[in-house]
């Protein structure tokens, strides 16, 4: 049997090497990848992000226990950051999971920010596919608010749940970050924090402020998008456009958490009901592929070009005899693999 | 592009409730680039073997001051090789008397450290041991 059909069987210990062969870009990476990709679509992709220590691990410990108790599966994928001093990492989320352990429909996996962001970002959407193929109903990534990186990990999540805590979200920061375009659904955790109603009101005014329908839609579907969707209008219209809730849960004792749940289901149907669940899957789709493709022909092109030559080139523009717009005219002219 | 990290699970079974040193070798591991998944205090032996699989780790790493490695340690050994396990380095730390040492090796424990174990070499014996298999 091959390590594709092992996970398709059901074998956790398969599901757990073809994760770390996706994850290490082995060379048995594509061809796994390629067997599972036609069982892949049934997951719900929920995204967890947010500020360090908002509580973000033990939400996804409490939404799993909830999911499970609803009958559904559930992967966590939890994702924290390399140093970049040493390469190494400390991935510390599985202490607030606990009560998730011994359950075989729970299967949860640590990984590590790596290198760049959109490594990142594309090496997790193929660990989610993997995950994804095995089955699981739900796949929760949670990943440290930082920034553009969750942005792009959001751009695979269909649900996007943005934790705040007491005290964090009331100045502008969360916006400046673009984390609450990026958000389906805002929780504020430590909700037995005394605070926390300050933090639900200021996060209701911003979002009344930020939220005039269709910037949520486009961050959605990416920057570097060039492609047309088939003249499809990616703005909702004001009727049918999703409110982002504002929720409390206290992630210790499990309150509010049901409710959270009930929303992300809620979000689904919408993102169903809506077409924007195919929309987004086609902006996925697109990204990736040119992502793909910009790394194969970029790849291709430099094992054609030999270091020589790219010296040569260098030292021409440093002397100023060639603009790097020309070198990279003359080199693409010689040693372009599509002719 | 492959890139082979060593990944390790630190893991503190038994009932003390210190975790300074098992922190300090997590550490430790971390700045020699290794990926460290650390699960925190009072693991039973099914909760490591579990972690284990799931993170498809090289190395489990045991921490057990309470002097109870001798009941834990074979336990969490039977389990690692019923699991399949057998590819797994599994080191362990903390206050052992010199003659335990040989029964533990015997039940599959590749490394045993003392307390006072400098760090670099814990280092240097999981890097060699991972760089010999392959
Ligand atoms: N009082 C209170 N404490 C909480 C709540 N949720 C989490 N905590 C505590 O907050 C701390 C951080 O919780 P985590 O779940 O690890 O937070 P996180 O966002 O995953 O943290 P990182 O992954 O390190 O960014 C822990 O000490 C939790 O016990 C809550 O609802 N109320
Ligand atoms: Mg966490």
């Amino acid at each position: 049997m091959t390590l594709a059909e092992e996970v398709l069987g059901g074998s956790r210990r398969a599901l757990a090497r073809a994760i770390t062969a996706v994850e290490n870009q082995a060379a048995s990476a594509p061809e796994v990848l390629a067997a599972l990709f036609s069982h892949t679509g049934h997951a719900h992709l929920l995204g967890v992000t947010g500020a360090p220590g908002t509580g973000k691990s033990s939400l996804v410990n409490q939404l799993a226990l909830d999911a499970r108790k609803a009958g559904k599966t559930v992967a966590v994928l939890a994702v924290d950051p390399t140093s970049p001093f040493t390469g190494g990492a400390i991935l510390g989320d599985r202490i607030r999971m606990r009560e998730l352990a011994g359950d075989s429909g729970v299967f949860i996996r640590s990984m590590a920010t790596r290198g760049s962001l959109g490594g990142l970002a594309r090496a997790t959407a193929d660990v989610v596919k993997v995950l994804d193929a095995a089955g699981f109903d739900y796949i929760m990534i949670e990943t440290v608010g930082a920034g553009q990186s969750e942005v792009d990990i959001a751009r695979h999540a269909q649900t996007t749940i943005v934790v705040e805590a007491p005290g964090m979200g009331d100045d502008v920061q969360a916006i400046k970050a673009g984390i609450l375009e990026i958000a389906d659904i805002l929780v504020v955790n430590k909700a037995d924090d005394p605070r926390a109603e300050t933090t639900v009101r200021a996060l209701r005014a911003m979002l009344d402020l930020a939220h005039p329908g269709d910037a949520h839609a486009v961050s959605h579907h990416g920057m570097l998008m060039r492609v047309v969707l088939n003249g499809q209008d990616g703005a909702p219209t004001e009727a049918n456009a999703w409110r982002v809730p504002v929720m409390t849960t206290n992630a210790l004792s499990g309150e509010g958490v049901p409710e959270v749940l009930t929303q992300v289901v809620n979000h689904r149907q919408h993102l169903r009901d809506t077409g924007e669940m195919a929309r987004r899957e086609m902006a996925r789709i697109i990204n990736e592929v040119d992502a793909a493709l910009r790394d194969r022909l970029m790849a291709d092109l430099l094992d054609r070009i030999p270091n020589s030559e790219l010296e040569t080139m260098v030292a021409r523009i440093a002397r100023r005899e060639l603009a790097p717009q020309q070198a990279v005219s003359v080199l693409v002219a010689a040693y372009s693999p599509i002719t | 592009m492959s890139e082979r990290k060593i990944r390790v699970l630190v893991a503190k079974p038994g009932l003390d409730g210190h975790d300074r040193g098992a922190k300090v070798i997590a550490r430790a591991l971390r700045d020699a680039g290794m990926e460290v998944i650390y699960t925190g205090l009072r693991q039973t032996p099914d909760m490591i073997i579990e972690a284990a699989l799931q993170e498809d780790v090289d190395v489990i790493g045991l921490s057990i001051l309470s002097g109870a490695h001798m009941a834990l340690a074979p336990v969490i050994m039977e389990k690692v090789h019923a699991a399949g396990l057998d590819d797994v380095m599994v080191i362990l730390g903390g206050i052992i008397p010199d003659e335990d040492i040989p029964i533990l090796k015997e039940a599959g424990v590749s490394e045993v450290f003392g307390p006072g174990s400098n760090t670099n070499h814990i280092v240097k014996v999981i890097q060699d041991s991972i760089r010999a298999r392959e």
